[in-house]
């Protein structure tokens, strides 16, 4: 069920892979920041080949794009009809560019990341956010998420299968709602009950309440560098195509 | 004699009122002795580990670890870094994203310094065969793997006294036969908690069984 969500797009080939995650990450929220705030249709069009650009540079294949973008565009593809047939004849024109600017930009921001953020794996993607200074509970919350994710996911698969060899089988009714009822709350329980249990292990360890990291991650002149003048130019010209736009 | 590290004066430990575990428990665990702990399930095994680092603390008698009468919180943050505890589920106790965190976790909750921490885990590693599994994500290992990760989070510690809650449970024989050697090699005083009878025989010097919430000494 949630199988693919914390495993990462990357190939091991690309480019991308061996830059510093935290610049990757900063460029990703600057980048996704200009294009959702842009107001003319060039930049958010240069934005949108922006993204193309780094999903193909970071070579993930077709068809993971397509399921990780499949979601947003049946919202967009919605977003689009009621626009149009919700607004009086004379707006259709004004609907539609707004069903149209609404797709670009969301469109734009979901590929970026997804080249830029999806390659990460989950682990990565927590580390360089703590490292990031995010929150520390926030930070220390994501990776006790990546590591927990599984061991609840394998309970709750336990608790489905405990109950299928019992002969249940989910139907439109009573009682299979009480089961679902009873297994999400079993589910809590007993997360609540490892939580505790994991507390306890960590006061066994010396926990005392701060989170120390071991990783630290090497800022390389050789490949980091040029990254970062190039997102910077990149930035900076949709900035500049947004300015032109605007004179 | 050798000196005593944990001893347990008249202790009392119930759950709820009508769930009494430990009735007037003594015991004692002395330098250089390795202790089975027996009985059935349910019968206080693992309560009397917890009490040992203050995960619970008695209802009734004093509970002695290192010489000194461990009471409070703050008394039971020596004693904790001191005495290693390995959980029952390895699940509960690896709780960070790869094994070298999780092992480094400890000695950075000392306030060791990063470099030396590096170190300790490198040399834990290599000291149970578990070379090269520094960045290996702790969810993808085996349960076997799971296990001696947990037990090389608990030496990373340096601790002073071993408390092994069922080490051996659901490990196959070559595991076991692993797990077994190398706690032989361990020089530190240790509990065990075991059901399986070849494992405990050949790992401990005595062993005491548990029954109406006091200790027994098991003549084998």
């Amino acid at each position: 069920m949630f199988k693919h969500t914390l495993h990462p797009l990357h190939s091991g080939r690309s480019l991308l892979d061996a830059i510093d995650p935290r610049a990757k990450i900063l460029f990703a929220a600057t980048f996704a920041i200009v294009v959702a705030l842009a107001r003319t249709m060039p930049t958010m069009f240069a934005g949108l080949a922006v993204a193309i650009s780094l999903v193909v540079v970071a070579r993930i294949k077709i068809g993971d794009v397509i399921r990780r973008l499949l979601p947003l565009e049946i919202l967009l593809i919605l977003l689009a009809l009621v626009l149009f047939w919700t607004v009086p004849a004379m707006e259709r024109r004004d609907g539609l560019r707004l069903a149209t600017i609404a797709a670009l930009k969301a469109n734009a921001v979901l590929l970026g990341s997804i080249g830029l953020i999806g390659t990460m794996d989950a682990v990565t993607l927590g580390h360089a956010l703590a490292h990031l200074h995010i929150p520390q509970k926030l930070a220390q919350l994501l990776l006790f998420m990546i590591r927990y994710f599984d061991v609840l996911n394998r309970e709750y698969a336990r608790l489905r299968a405990a109950a299928k060899v019992r002969g249940f089988r989910p139907k439109m009714n009573g009682h299979t709602y009480r089961t679902f009822g009873h297994l999400v709350g079993m589910l809590l329980i007993r997360g609540f009950d490892r939580s505790e249990r994991t507390l306890a292990a960590m006061k066994c360890r010396g926990f005392t309440g701060k989170y120390y990291m071991l990783d630290h991650f090497a800022f390389s002149r050789r490949r980091d560098v040029p990254f970062c003048i190039v997102a910077a130019t990149i930035v900076s010209l949709l900035v500049g195509i947004e300015w032109m736009g605007w004179l | 004699m050798n000196e005593p590290l944990i001893q347990f004066h008249n202790i009392d430990f119930a759950y709820s009122p009508d769930r009494t575990v430990l009735r007037g428990c003594n015991f004692c665990l002395r330098q250089g002795e390795r202790v089975a702990l027996l009985g059935p399930n349910g019968c206080g095994k693992t309560t009397l580990l917890h009490l040992i680092v203050g995960l619970l603390r008695p209802t009734n008698g004093r509970v002695e670890v290192f010489g000194k009468v461990r009471r409070g919180e703050t008394d039971f943050h020596e004693v904790r870094r001191r005495v290693g505890l390995l959980f029952q589920d390895a699940d509960d106790q690896l709780f960070c994203p790869t094994v070298a965190e999780d092992v480094a976790f400890g000695p950075l909750n000392l306030g060791k310094p990063r470099d030396e921490v590096r170190l300790i885990v490198a040399e834990t590693l290599k000291s149970l065969g578990l070379n090269g599994f520094e960045h290996r994500v702790t969810n993808h290992l085996s349960g076997g793997e799971k296990r001696l990760v947990s037990l090389a989070a608990v030496l990373a510690m340096r601790p002073d006294v071993l408390l092994l809650d069922e080490p051996d449970m659901g490990l196959d024989d070559a595991v076991i036969e692993r797990l077994l050697k190398l706690i032989l090699g361990l020089p530190q005083a240790l509990i065990v908690i075991s059901h399986n009878r070849s494992f405990w025989t050949e790992l401990t010097t005595s062993a005491l069984e548990m029954r109406e919430g006091n200790l027994f000494v098991q003549v084998p």
